[in-house]
């Protein structure tokens, strides 16, 4: 007999564990829809997670793909350590796309060594700003940051939507709805001759590095910790709620800001009404399949990147429907909340009595 | 029966030049990019309407929907030509830069983009289809139909393409109803069913009895059957999502063209070139007229589409004036194409400003 028993503590081993159990477990349910609609299940997994990234230039995309998701994560798991739902990393990268954008057609026409870190500064600094909104609304009139950042994405889209149609559109463009192209000093450099993955990724890495620092070698890591575990007790600990609630935020929005300016200065190389293809909401699925932990969002990102390339190339080499990389995005959350489960209970066998 | 003979015998050869060139084609694959889903009933249904005329013609095609204009565009564009597709459609206007980037490297592929008008390099071509002589006929029927003289007008976004509608929608109305007036309502997107849906309701509400629209959902004429007044499909036969509201609809017809250009590179006589048909030629097509439309208005209708096809009507035929009264196009003269592709004014007769 197989009894369910509620652990005492939640399991660590358990914890790394269960992202690799969703990932299996998208894997097999994904085989299954595949033969369900009439496709080979392991020539289409194959074509979905393999030959995507079987050359060089493959890759490449994958690392570009994984950088904005990657960075993005990075800096919600700031936020979700400590209890702070910020869900709007999309709008705080359109913004930031926006204020870059901004500076980098100001310099359109110039050449100059100094032009790009001003450029990656401002969509910092614009992620930042867009990001206080939100945390301030919380901090001192108690409103409720899910619902304020969700909503602020809707607003950056239109705020884009209204430059690039508006004010920015390319002179020459016969008001198409979007900006000159910037100039190569306003660009990240690529890495490769040929390839398209470019300096951004450096700045992934950094926030990596940095963001594991913060999180077990300083005190406002613990702080953080602590009020993820329970915001009372962080109040009778004496800790500053409201300055750790904006930082935190601050540090989400700078992340993904820098987000956006990696895809406008990289390979997009100009401000269009599509900066981003919904990263921000993507990558609030990698924080959490890489457990809010520095490496383990480098693994979720790589993972989630891919289910991005491969619904391109099944659908060219084998004619499966695109959309189905959304449904294995769906499929890991899903999976991973579903066994999570695991985390807190526990099957215990236990011998039948007669 | 000699007659029957020759005609079958026409025909036998016909078919026969049908079947050689398919056998001669059938290495040459065609590949399309597509912005929205194929099951859109809009812009990106037309273009895989096209596609499948590509198959029937006898070619291989490919195609990946739902392409973001992002970043990812790109990367499709090159998987595409490196995995041996001779010939590229990219059916939205925000692949124009990833397009030239990536026919530069492959300058053995072909590619076409759509609605476009950057053409860098020698392999890539452009084309689109001349929507607003469909507006034309659209504009004579509301402008008949209406009993309120205002007619709803759901936009996309403010670019020459969308103006130049309701300019040409406006003049045809006012041709045979100078009372009118057309109110705009900017949706702001392609395609959205809720914003659209809103967008006609506001109208309606404001009096429309007859909603025309420059967004790629059913949502509109759907919701114009819903308050029981008249709207017109667009991109494709609409009919069947409203068939009392539907007067007819104005089809994007891409399948002659896209056969032509994939025999063009199968025959090695593919060169670039800009590609703007209208109903002459069939890129713009004209629904089954609805019979709640009198008699006499549908055979008015027949005869302009006849003039329209021939050149004997043009769309833009002066006098026309702009809100301000100022002369656009002189008596007897017609715009030209220049003026047609920055055509950033409003005419007389369209209510409100062109958002900035």
């Amino acid at each position: 007999m197989i009894k369910i028993v509620k652990r005492d503590q939640p399991s660590k081993a358990i914890f790394f564990f269960t992202p690799i159990l969703a990932i299996f477990l998208t894997l097999i349910a994904g085989g299954i829809i595949f033969y369900i609609l009439g496709f080979k299940p392991f020539e289409a997994l194959k074509f979905f997670f393999i030959v995507p990234i079987a050359d060089k230039y493959g890759f490449s995309e994958l690392l570009l793909k994984a950088t904005p998701l990657c960075l993005i994560a990075i800096g919600l798991s700031f936020c979700f350590k400590s209890n702070n739902w910020n869900i709007g990393a999309e709008g705080q990268l359109t913004f930031g796309a926006i204020v870059s954008g901004g500076v980098a057609l100001l310099f359109y026409d110039q050449e100059g060594f100094y032009i790009l870190p001003i450029v990656i500064l401002a969509g910092a600094i614009g992620g930042m700003i867009y990001a206080s909104i939100p945390a301030i609304l919380k901090t001192y009139f108690n409103t409720n940051e899910i619902l304020v950042s969700l909503m602020l994405v809707y607003v950056s889209k239109l705020i884009l939507d209204y430059l690039v149609v508006g004010p920015w559109s390319n002179p020459e463009g016969f008001n198409f709805p979007e900006t000159r192209q910037f100039s190569d000093s306003a660009r990240l450099p690529l890495l490769f001759e040929g390839l398209r993955i470019h300096a951004g990724i450096f700045l992934a890495l950094a926030a990596v590095v940095i963001s594991w620092f913060v999180f077990y070698k300083t005190y406002l890591g613990f702080q953080m910790k602590v009020s993820g575990f329970s915001l009372k007790t962080a109040k009778y600990a004496g800790y500053k709620g409201k300055k750790m609630i904006i930082l935190v935020f601050l540090i989400s929005g700078a992340c993904a800001g820098l987000a956006g300016v990696g895809e406008i200065t990289g390979p997009i190389g100009q401000l269009h009404r599509e900066v981003s293809p919904d990263y921000g909401f993507t990558a609030i699925i990698v924080a959490f399949l890489g457990r809010l932990h520095p490496v383990g969002i480098i693994f979720a990102s790589l993972v989630v990147a891919i289910t991005y390339l491969g619904a391109e190339t099944a659908q060219i080499f084998m004619q499966i429907p695109k959309y189905t990389g959304q449904v294995f995005q769906g499929m890991i959350l899903f999976f991973l909340l579903a066994s999570d489960y695991l985390l807190f209970f526990k099957f215990k066998f236990i011998g039948t009595k007669k | 029966m000699h007659k029957f003979l020759i005609r079958s015998f026409v025909s036998s050869l016909v078919l026969l030049f049908t079947l050689t060139v398919a056998a001669v084609a059938k290495d040459v694959k065609a590949a399309f990019v597509y912005i929205g889903p194929t099951g859109d009933h809009g812009w990106t249904y037309q273009h895989d309407v096209g596609r499948k005329a590509v198959e029937a013609a006898g070619f291989k095609t490919t195609y990946v929907e739902g392409v973001p204009e992002s970043a990812d565009a790109e990367r499709v564009l090159r998987q595409l030509a490196n995995s041996g597709h001779d010939i590229i459609f990219t059916t939205s206007f925000g692949y124009m830069n990833p397009t030239n980037k990536v026919a530069k490297e492959f300058p053995n592929v072909k590619f076409e983009h759509a609605t476009g008008y950057k053409r860098e390099h020698a392999n890539v071509s452009t084309y689109a289809a001349r929507f607003y002589e469909g507006r034309t006929i659209l504009g004579t029927i509301a402008g008949t139909m209406t009993k309120s003289n205002v007619i709803g007008y759901v936009a996309s976004f403010p670019i020459p393409e969308v103006i130049r509608g309701i300019n040409s929608f406006t003049l045809a109305a006012q041709k045979v109803n100078p009372n009118i007036k057309t109110k705009i309502v900017w949706a702001f997107t392609w395609y959205d069913p809720g914003k659209e849906a809103e967008a006609a309701k506001a109208l309606i509400d404001q009096g429309a009895d007859v909603i025309a629209q420059h967004t790629d959902s059913t949502a509109i004429v759907q919701m114009a059957e819903k308050a029981g007044v008249y709207a017109f499909g667009q991109a494709s036969d609409m009919d069947k999502f409203a068939p009392k509201a539907v007067l007819t609809s104005v089809e994007n017809n891409w399948g002659p063209y896209y056969v032509d250009r994939v025999k063009a590179v199968a025959n090695g006589t593919w060169n670039q070139k800009d590609t703007w048909h209208g109903i002459g030629d069939g890129m713009v097509v004209i629904s089954d007229l609805d019979s709640q439309m009198p008699a006499d208005l549908r055979s008015k209708v027949k005869k302009l589409q006849a003039d329209l096809a021939s050149g004997k009507v043009h769309s833009f035929t002066g006098p026309i004036y702009d809100q301000k009264g100022n002369l656009m196009v002189a008596e007897g003269k017609t715009a030209d194409d220049g003026m047609l592709a920055g055509m950033m004014t409003y005419v007389k007769g369209v209510e409100g400003d062109i958002p900035k």
